[in-house]
């Protein structure tokens, strides 16, 4: 599954490392003490510079100014890990193994049988970080505090989760399938990033196991060689270079779903996962209604005198955007903007707006989105102990000169 | 110095040569802080937090990371982890 050798080399040398580093943050070197910078562009192997948030486990989002496309490049694209031991997997020993007490017939499969033996299918759908944009919560909440970059929307091939799971026989008992990949912490208490669906989820015809994007092999860094894709649902389930599934009888009880990526029943619609619902709270599960700006950048100046684009995009669980509205007064009139083409409604939406500037000074740009259900952004963030979902209407000023 | 040597072959293998470049506050208790917190994951993961949390909120994280995450830290280095983390990046 996992080249062994590779593996032991890099476990040994992270500890090698830590060694060194009590050693180096003894040494003289350390003296100096640094402010880090607020925004550190580094550059991940076969990756373009993104923005580093942590470097280990790896967390780095893309610079807004890359959703430009309808499709996030892949060397774009933005990375999240939970753990620090993330193996390159080698194409001709992974495996993916299929069972559970729930599962009739547990069964192995090569990438080449998951491949030749099922079905293909092609998926546009917006990968989005539960926590994407929770650094601009006021007051500032725990945990990453991403911009709007941990996202991305990517053309998916890969085959149907229900048809690998027909392979192994559904029992009437199954509730649940839990979701495993080949990435572990350094401990081995350290809890493994394991995730689980609502059976009509894992069963639903739109749920893949992917191993290709954009047309390309998955990047190292974004699962190679296989990995879910749960559109409609935050990427907190597209569990990364994928090993094992689970058919289960019970709520699945690990770390990852019992007590991280919860959210409180009384502020968000439920019933998307009943089994892991509490009184109080319930698991994060379909992305909120949303929308950005990702031209002119926040603070630019341009001139008076021309018209301006604004283009950005947005997105929601499923449904699809409707319309997207822009205001160039800070709020009081708004104005349709035009939305380009559609891939889907999973896929984000790119659309844009022009507008003649009527007088020099600050201008307070806006926009929303609104859904085919009729959702719509609210103007402030709603609270949450762990700072998801994140769409308020977003403002950005421009400097007319 | 072959601690050294392992340490740059270790970034230059995970690309993770910005890791060096972090530096924590030279106080008393850094290096516990850098001996337990950077087993399992960088320390920009204490300079990303630094304004959030007060006392409580590092006493909760440092908790987290022994009773949730399986961090193999003593009662001693616990408490020394706590209050550097709270006095040198706490609200």
């Amino acid at each position: 599954m996992v080249d062994r050798r590779h593996f032991i080399k890099k476990t040994a040398g992270s500890l090698a490392a830590l060694g060194g580093l009590a050693l180096l943050q003894r040494s003289g070197l350390a003296a100096a003490t640094r402010t880090e910078a607020s925004t550190i562009i580094e550059r991940l192997p076969s990756k373009e510079a993104l923005i580093k948030k942590t470097y280990r486990p790896p967390n780095y989002e893309t610079p807004i100014h890359y959703f430009d496309t309808p499709f996030t490049p892949n060397n774009r694209f933005f990375v999240r890990y939970h753990n620090a031991v993330i193996p390159e997997v080698k194409t001709s020993e992974w495996r993916l193994r299929i069972g559970g007490d729930a599962a009739r017939t547990p069964l192995e499969l090569s990438l080449e049988q998951l491949r030749r033996d099922f079905e293909q299918v092609d998926i546009a759908a917006l990968c989005l970080c539960s926590g994407n944009r929770r650094g601009a919560f006021q007051p500032p909440v725990p945990g990453i505090q991403w911009g709007s970059g941990a996202m991305g929307n990517a053309l998916w091939r890969g085959v149907r989760l229900k048809d690998v799971l027909a392979g192994a026989g559904i029992d009437k008992s199954a509730l649940e399938v839990s979701l495993a990949g080949a990435d572990s912490g350094v401990h081995k208490t350290t809890p493994d990033f394991v995730k689980s669906l609502p059976l009509a989820k894992a069963l639903d015809e739109n749920t893949l196991i992917a191993f290709e994007m954009n047309g390309e092999p998955l990047p190292h860094w974004n699962g190679f060689p296989a990995r879910l894709i749960i559109p409609g649902w935050t990427a907190t389930y597209w569990i990364k270079h994928l090993t094992a599934l689970n058919v289960i009888s019970k709520p699945f009880d690990g770390y990852w779903m019992k007590t991280a990526y919860r959210i409180p029943k009384d502020r968000f619609p439920s019933g998307q996962f009943s089994s892991q619902e509490t009184a109080a709270d319930m698991p994060i599960t379909e992305i909120v209604v949303n929308s950005l700006i990702t031209s002119p950048a926040d603070g630019q100046t341009l001139p008076n005198a021309k018209s301006i684009e604004i283009n950005g995009v947005a997105w929601d669980g499923g449904n699809g955007i409707a319309r997207v509205d822009v205001s160039t007064d800070g709020g009081s009139n708004w104005q349709q903007a035009t939305l380009k083409q559609d891939y889907g409604r999973f896929s984000w939406r790119q659309w844009h707006w022009v507008f003649e500037p009527k007088r020099p000074g600050a201008c307070r740009i806006m926009a929303r989105a609104t859904s085919h259900s009729g959702a719509s952004q609210p103007l402030e963030p709603i609270p949450n102990p762990s700072g998801y979902h994140h769409n308020a209407v977003q403002k950005i000023t421009l400097h007319l000169a | 110095m072959l601690r050294l040597l392992l340490l740059l072959s270790f970034f230059a293998a995970s690309a993770t040569a910005g890791e060096s470049q972090i530096f924590l506050k030279d106080r008393p208790g850094k290096n516990q802080v850098v001996a337990q917190c950077a087993m399992c994951h960088s320390l920009d993961y204490i300079t990303e937090h630094a304004p959030i949390p007060d006392r409580a909120g590092w006493e909760k994280t440092v908790a987290k990371m022994i009773n949730s995450m399986g961090a193999p830290i003593n009662d001693a280095d616990k408490q020394i982890i706590i209050d550097y983390l709270a006095q040198n990046y706490g609200k």
